[in-house]
């Protein structure tokens, strides 16, 4: 982007103390590592403050001296913990020259229209930070499993060898056991039969009524519509007792088919929902013209409507089969153990045996689910493409 | 029309698909519920496998023995029984008998002799707690302990008495959360005699005073709920020390090698072993005896000890236990009941915790959220 506005240099009252603050947090970390937090956070801010004025009055070169800086940080970071500690403080010697230096030399404000005042200027990167900061705390957890599926050991920890980045302390054992235990595998065959069974009914079952309560001239629609899609809103453990009585009673307590009439219930929630939503924006002159030109209703409702309201029926359908997939607590009630599924074994693992053949597990799936979602993206602009609606 | 065809035919075949495959399998199997985890696995080295290649029959494990009781009320409410075996604890077996959710066995009869002839009700001697149970091993909760966090200078902790110690050994610690051992502990360890403990919990005061010295490091213990838990804190250093299932114990100590101790003294002796549900249809009854008369004989539970170190609930099974199946160590040492383990024992009165432990769950939570 072009440069908007040529800044002047700051004053070193302006950036020090902002990077003493960044110093400070980062203190926190540190200093709660190595014992004590306070310390670190006073320790933090004393340091990185002085590193900045020292940076800014260097008589050396901004790449120089950032280089330089990185270096030292990744010396003491190795030399304070070992090789991981060592990459961490590279990447945050890296972070803090660069931090300095883009203060310093007021870059903060290049791309930025020049009439914002500070106040903006101040809100423009708080919101950013705000963001990267919501990002960070939702794909944490997520990142922190992945690792530990690696552990050598049979506990949820990250051993000194782990931490230290040496091969020993790594194994793909967790994964092995994942493929040769019956248990799991069976799990697994299991939501493997269920989750798309459950699936298919529930599309078809969701886009009919979609459809159905669509139509203008059916009565009481609002109250139908709000008692298909009770499932999603009334608490999951209420069904599932209630699913527990009536399917004992009719003899579908501990039946594959139970399990999966049950989760086709409550994916129909969701593809009503989204067939619904795709159907506000078909036009039904279109129908009308078909039936005009002789196709019957299911001819009509397959060569028009339906691919037109295909991307909601897709993405309906991704919601059911998730919902299937990692359902655990109507499966419970519902299922028996012949019906165990992965969320299932995956519950009672991490409450009888905590073994991070779980975390095998769920590194596997959140795979799946990112190839699951990059297809369905990678279909969609195909799509798209197709149909001309994209310039590209 | 193709696409509906099409459709129809593979929805049709998916179905069918399943749905044979699920039939197939349902005539010779059988549910058997237990604890999960290094335990089940031990039953499934022991029992399951062997008698599945003896016979055929399929055997489904289902976890869910913590909630055996209370799964077992709704099944009898449902009028839906699906399992056929279930292993619990002697409170809890003791009990289902008394609500009629057990069936009772008569043990010389429908069990094996031992090898030398002796009838299986004296095989199984004291253990035979309840008519409608039929015992398999002889466990304790006892403490472990992190070595590494043991203060320089102090001795190690000896036995659940140090657990109140905090001045001793500071830190956090774990016990289960219900009140089965941890009450009949803080009394003792508040001077009670070891022969009044349960007299004592009888009245208010006695259980006043066992929730008064539970006070004293409530803010310094986690309660843990599935037994995978303290072995976990004790793998993290979450904790300093804490009570779990001696098994559970040794598999982190022996064959995960972590630097973890055991407390041995007043380890809380208890019972584990088989009911089977009341009301099972012929087929799955007969099934299920033969199962039992298998898995509960002198040399199948005397195989259990290879891979847990819970002890063999017959006496004949005692000079058969040996080595790990893996570890190769001896395992006698390792028992609950070896004499240097054993110094000082608390054999959990379970017909007393059958009468009294609704009661105390009820106090013990209200003294948990307070």
């Amino acid at each position: 982007m072009a440069v908007l506005t040529t800044v002047p240099r700051r004053p070193a009252s302006f950036y020090v103390p902002v990077v003493a603050a960044f110093g400070a947090f980062v203190g926190l970390f540190v200093g709660t590592a190595q014992g004590s937090g306070p310390l670190g956070i006073l320790g933090g801010a004393i340091l990185m403050g002085a590193l900045a004025f020292l940076l800014t009055h260097a008589p050396l070169a901004e790449k120089q001296l950032r280089w330089i800086v990185a270096v030292v940080f990744a010396i003491a970071g190795f030399a304070l913990a070992g090789l991981s500690a060592g990459i961490i403080g590279a990447a945050l010697g890296w972070f803090f020259g660069w931090l300095t230096f883009w203060l310093f030399e007021g870059r903060y404000r290049a791309h930025l229209v020049p009439y914002l005042t500070p106040g903006q200027v101040l809100w423009h990167y708080t919101f950013r930070v705000i963001c990267g900061a919501i990002f960070i705390f939702l794909i944490t957890p997520i990142l922190v499993v992945l690792p530990l599926s690696f552990n050598a050991q049979d506990f949820f920890t990250f051993t000194p060898e782990m931490l230290a980045l040496d091969p020993a302390g790594y194994s793909l054992k967790h994964y092995r056991d994942f493929f040769t235990n019956s248990d799991w595998q069976n799990a697994l065959r299991n939501s493997l039969m269920i989750a798309p069974v459950a699936t298919l009914l529930s599309v078809g079952f969701g886009t009919l009524a979609a459809i159905g309560l669509s139509q203008p001239h059916v009565p009481f629609r609002r109250a139908i519509m709000a008692i298909l899609i009770s499932p999603m809103i009334v608490p999951l453990i209420i069904s599932a007792a209630g699913m527990y009585f009536f399917y004992s009673r009719a003899g579908l307590q501990g039946t594959y088919i139970g399990v999966v009439l049950a989760h086709a219930a409550l994916g129909i929630p969701f593809v009503i929902i989204t067939v619904t939503a795709t159907l506000v924006g078909f036009d039904n002159s279109l129908t009308r013209a078909a039936a005009n030109m002789g196709a019957d209703p299911v001819t009509t409702f397959f060569r028009v409507q339906m691919p037109l309201i295909l991307p909601g029926v897709i993405s309906g359908a991704l919601f059911a089969f998730i919902t299937s997939f990692d359902e655990v607590v109507v499966v419970l009630f519902v299922g028996s153990a012949g019906q165990k599924t992965l969320p299932w074994q995956m519950f009672i693992g991490l409450r009888e045996q905590i073994s991070p053949t779980i975390l095998a597990v769920a590194t596997i799936l959140v795979a799946i689910s990112i190839a699951l979602l990059t297809v369905l993206e990678l279909l969609r602009r195909r799509s798209e493409r197709l149909r001309g609606m994209s310039p590209s | 029309m193709k696409r509906i065809n099409l459709l129809l035919a593979t929805s049709a075949a998916v179905s069918l698909a399943a749905g044979s495959a699920f039939a197939a399998d349902m005539a010779n199997e059988m549910t058997i519920v237990s604890w999960g985890g290094a335990y089940s696995a031990s039953q499934l080295n022991a029992y399951h496998n062997p008698y599945s290649e003896k016979t055929g029959v399929k055997i489904i494990n289902d976890e869910s023995s913590p909630e055996a009781v209370a799964k077992l009320r709704a099944m009898k409410e449902a009028n839906n029984l699906t399992w056929d075996l279930v292993d619990v604890e002697a409170a809890d077996a003791i009990r289902l008998c008394d609500e009629g959710l057990a069936m009772e066995i008569d043990a010389d009869t429908q069990l094996a002799d031992a090898p030398d002839g002796t009838k299986a009700k004296d095989d199984f001697g004291d253990l035979m707690v309840s008519d409608c149970f039929i015992p398999q091993i002889v466990f304790s909760t006892t403490f472990g302990y992190r070595k590494d966090m043991v203060p320089a200078g102090t001795e190690p902790p000896t036995g659940a008495c140090d657990v109140f110690d905090l001045q001793k050994y500071p830190g956090k610690r774990a016990l289960n959360k219900q009140p089965v051992a941890n009450m009949e502990w803080a009394l003792l360890c508040d001077g009670v005699a070891y022969e009044d403990v349960y007299d004592t919990l009888e009245t208010d005061e006695g259980v006043a005073r066992a929730f008064a010295k539970l006070d004293t490091i409530k803010d310094q213990t986690i309660w843990w709920t599935a037994s995978a838990q303290p072995v976990q804190l004790l793998a993290d250093g979450e904790i300093f020390m804490g009570s779990a299932y001696n098994g559970r114990l040794f598999a982190m100590i022996e064959e995960q090698k972590q630097p973890v101790g055991m407390a041995w003294d007043w380890q809380m002796f208890d019972i584990d072993g088989w009911v089977v549900p009341a009301g099972l249809p012929e087929d799955r009854l007969a099934r299920v005896m033969d199962y039992l008369y298998f898995a509960t004989d002198t040399q199948r539970l005397a195989d259990q000890a290879k891979y847990i170190s819970y002890g063999p609930a017959r006496k004949s099974s005692a000079p058969l236990v040996g080595k790990h199946a893996t570890l190769g160590i001896e395992m006698a040492p390792h028992m609950p009941t070896d004499p240097n383990n054993a110094k000082h024992t608390f054999v959990n009165n379970y017909t007393w915790w059958a009468d009294y432990r609704d009661d105390l769950d009820a106090k013990f939570q209200a003294w948990l959220a307070n």
